[in-house]
């Protein structure tokens, strides 16, 4: 419970004032930057940051629409892959969410929003309702929504493009929704409207890291004082744009198989590519005070991470810059490679992506981790862009308790190039311990993200 | 077409942008905004409803006509029969 070393000037300058302000306002004590409490400090991480904890899940999968359901997927082999037929160029394999969007919304508002806004929604209401958080009560002013997305405005756009193709493209019959269907922020702005939330409410643009980056940039915001409660991870719409399967198609990375269970195989010689996904994950994140104040159950702590970005080409991923964005989490985590249980890869089953991540991990994890299990939750659910940081944490959370860790499923052949020491393949495997759990999502421009948890130990 | 197959028109464009509302008991002389959860975005769904159903432009000066169901069966039917005449 007490901090770690002792405060920096001017954070026990904050820890004295907020101190006195305690005296003058009582338990609601403010310093000049948020309510950040004393006590906040004293629940410090190693830098001295306030300690950062998750106490609810809100998710939809290809293959659960709860924690529950997608973790008992993820044990017993169930994958969530089916065919969709996608505008201009039939059937295809993809990942469909199957929540119902009418036990948070209206008709209209299904009809008026996106996808993507539902998606964040529901994701949003059943994090909060799973915090157990006293939120109608709670200051909505106090809470922040941060939601990662790959891309957003593609499928409002080809639908409305494809809609006046039908009138001669007048631009006439181009919708009036357009414009707030396809601004950026629109996932969280939907949520926000839906739960009256008033507090920031935006959008992370990340392609494929973006989930983890919700994470992220929402833990900062926490530890600034800027909101009390943070919503926060990502979401997708993608499977509703044809573009972006047209896209990894004319790269040659689109996934194809005659069983759709069997098309997501990261690792496996056989793999020819993506598996486009939707769905959506939604954490709350807390600072620890105001968690164990309020008796919060909670999954896990954010233990560290690190961001960079490549900064050598539009697609091809850079071993070198993803081994150091895991390097650089682990320092902020103060943990070393040997300290770390699950390693859950990013890995998107294309040829060279996938062994160009196992370069990373074993330039990092060598071979002297022998307690590293590391998994793929994609040859579950495909690639769920957005999401995909935020779903894959969850589908790993649960490890925590069950000391079980979920395996990369569909490697008949693995490929010699991607034989990982730990490496989980086809059913999962009991853990002595499981106290960590590291999460890498990387995406197009060379935007690299790793994400640690850990258990939480008071 | 008549005025109460004109109403029906405007009330099967309702049912689709205000999926949530009962349409069953609508006055037909009230202002349509008074008994139903329609907002300005609503209305130019109803004008564009018409534009890509029927062909009917409705210029942003007569938007008012389209208050109530009698309303707009006063001013749309006209339209309907017109383009009818033509076709």
């Amino acid at each position: 419970m007490a901090g770690r070393g002792k405060l920096p000037d001017a954070v026990a300058s904050d820890v004295s004032r907020a101190a006195d302000d305690k005296n003058v306002h009582g338990k609601e004590g403010f310093i000049a930057f948020g309510r950040l409490l004393a006590s906040d400090f004293l629940l410090a991480h190693p830098l001295n940051l306030p300690r950062i904890v998750i106490t609810g899940v809100g998710l939809t999968a290809p293959n659960g629409n709860s924690l529950a359901e997608f973790r008992r997927s993820l044990l017993t082999g169930v994958a969530g892959i089916e065919w969709l037929d996608v505008r201009y160029m039939g059937r295809l394999l993809a990942g469909v969410c199957h929540y119902d969007a009418l036990r948070h919304q209206n008709k209209k508002e299904v009809r008026v929003g996106t996808r993507a806004g539902s998606i964040s929604i529901w994701c949003a209401r059943e994090a909060i309702a799973d915090s157990g958080v006293a939120f109608e009560a709670f200051p909505k002013d106090r809470i922040g929504i941060y939601i990662g997305c790959t891309e957003h405005g593609n499928v409002e756009t080809e639908n409305e493009i494809f809609a006046i193709s039908k009138f001669n493209y007048d631009t006439k019959y181009w919708s009036h929704y357009h414009n707030p269907r396809t601004v950026a922020n629109n996932p969280a702005g939907e949520a926000s409207l839906n739960l009256g939330v008033t507090g920031p409410a935006y959008t992370i643009g990340a392609a494929c890291a973006a989930g983890n980056l919700g994470l992220i940039h929402a833990s900062q915001m926490l530890r600034l004082g800027e909101v009390d409660l943070a919503v926060c991870g990502g979401v997708s719409e993608s499977i509703h744009t044809f573009g972006i399967f047209a896209g990894f198609k004319s790269q040659g990375a689109l996934a194809t198989n005659d069983v759709p269970a069997r098309a997501s195989r990261p690792f496996d010689l056989a793999r020819n590519g993506i598996v486009v996904s939707e769905g959506g994950c939604l954490y709350t994140l807390e600072r620890l005070g105001d968690a164990l104040a309020r008796g919060a159950r909670i999954y896990g702590e954010i233990a560290g991470y690190g961001v960079n970005s490549d900064a050598s080409d539009y697609v091809l991923p850079n071993p070198v810059r993803q081994a150091e964005c895991v390097r650089k989490s682990l320092a902020n985590a103060g943990l070393a490679p040997a300290d770390i249980d699950i390693v859950n890869t990013h890995a998107t089953a294309t040829l060279l992506g996938d062994i160009q991540e196992c370069e990373a991990i074993r330039a990092v994890f060598g071979e002297g981790c022998p307690r590293t299990h590391i998994n793929n939750t994609k040859s579950f659910i495909g690639h769920c862009m957005g999401a995909a940081g935020a779903l894959e944490l969850a589908g790993n959370l649960p490890s925590f308790d069950d000391l079980t860790v979920h395996p990369t499923i569909n490697v008949d052949n693995l490929d010699p190039a991607c034989a990982l020491p730990g490496l989980v393949l086809n059913a999962p495997v009991k853990a002595a311990r499981v106290d960590t759990i590291l999460n890498n999502s990387f995406g197009m421009l060379g935007i690299n993200s790793t994400l640690i948890v850990k258990r939480f130990v008071a | 077409m008549t005025n109460e197959e004109c109403k029906k028109a405007v009330l099967d464009i309702i049912a689709d942008i205000a999926p949530d509302e009962d349409l069953t008991n609508v006055k037909p002389d009230v202002r349509l905004r008074d008994q139903l959860q329609l907002d300005s975005m609503d209305f130019l769904d109803i004008v564009m409803e018409l534009r890509k159903r029927h062909g009917i432009e409705v210029p942003e000066a007569d938007y008012l006509r389209l208050a109530s169901l009698d309303s707009c069966a006063e001013y749309l039917t006209p339209k309907f029969n017109a383009l009818a005449a033509k076709s």
